[in-house]
């Protein structure tokens, strides 16, 4: 039962990306081609209205559910990390078209052959956790 | 109810899913999808001969039911909740992309130049999903999180990192987009 708020989100989640279009290889196209103003609408509103939500959690010591203070999970410092695997993504987000969360909804929306893409990405997981220890970071 | 069945503006989709990254930071949770490729991995095993998969997997259920969620959202969404219409594209990125060979362009979600069964059949069309899905795995643990963890919830905290890892993102997508696809299309 402690599960089915999670399920709820998540399906609110796969409605609200399909319904947006940001689950679509083509709009991730036209995203990095600058021809349409979709998908940076789409970020730029989520992060705006994100950074206002948890300001506003922030001033008023909002508890979470846990009955700890509301925490976002802080990033290790870095550089080469960052750009170099953050390029790495954007290549294969720019050419299978999906990332991680679209992978699964467009699942959902009955497209199989994602299941190649997402098996790929686990191999993908694989590799790095093999060979972390021999990478820049 | 027309307003459910057409597609959603991006100021109402954007303010939706910062919500969605609230209402998880809310359940003591955190926004991130690409972890779960790294739980897939300890499930089958991967944490007995590499630390990086050394973990609690059951720790991450929630997660996983997050993605369960998300493949009947995105059911519900497609069969149920959508008007037959094509996504709005710009005319030129459908012109640029008839160019290309991508014939059809917005009438579907995804191409089937590169996702119906037909084209994974051929050596070309397998490498682009393994290769695609390949450097998506590889590179977001590499960078720590994807469009989820950094540019939505790591940008929503003011963080560096996610910044730097968002123009990661847009490096390798513009290398893609416009250097390589000239050349594999």
């Amino acid at each position: 039962m402690k599960y089915i708020k999670f399920l709820i989100v998540g399906i609110f989640f796969g409605i609200v990306l399909v319904k947006s279009e940001a689950v679509s290889w083509y709009r991730i196209y036209e995203m990095f081609r600058f021809e349409s103003f979709h998908m940076y609408g789409i970020i730029g509103t989520a992060v705006a209205t994100g950074i206002i939500l948890l300001l506003i959690s922030k001033q008023l010591k909002i508890k979470n559910t846990e009955g700890g203070l509301m925490n976002v999970p802080a990033k290790e410092k870095g550089l080469v990390r960052y750009l170099l695997g953050g390029s790495l993504f954007g290549l294969g987000w720019a050419l299978s078209g999906a990332c991680p969360g679209p992978m699964y909804i467009l699942v959902g929306t009955g497209v199989f052959t994602m299941l190649i893409v997402i098996l790929a990405a686990v191999l993908g997981t694989y590799a790095y956790g093999v060979l972390k220890d021999k990478l820049p970071h | 109810m027309e307003y459910i069945l057409n597609p959603w503006p991006w100021y109402v989709s954007g303010p939706l899913i910062a919500i969605i990254m609230f209402m998880l930071i809310y359940m003591g949770k955190t926004f991130g999808m690409s972890s779960n490729l790294r739980t897939f991995c300890t499930i089958v095993g991967a944490g007995k001969k590499t630390k990086f998969f050394d973990f609690d997997w059951k720790s991450q259920r929630w997660n996983l039911t997050v993605v369960l969620g998300a493949v009947i959202g995105g059911f519900i969404a497609h069969f149920l909740l959508s008007n037959p219409i094509n996504i709005d594209l710009n005319p030129d990125t459908v012109e640029r992309l008839s160019q290309l060979g991508f014939e059809d362009a917005g009438k579907s979600l995804l191409p089937a130049e590169i996702y119906s069964w037909d084209a994974v059949m051929s050596l070309k069309g397998l490498s682009i999903l393994i290769i695609g899905g390949f450097l998506v795995g590889f590179g977001t643990r590499y960078a720590g999180g994807c469009t989820s963890g950094h540019a939505i919830t790591g940008l929503s905290s003011l963080q560096k990192p996610s910044l730097i890892a968002v123009i990661g993102f847009f490096i390798g997508g513009l290398i893609m987009v416009h250097l390589i696809f000239p050349l594999i299309f």
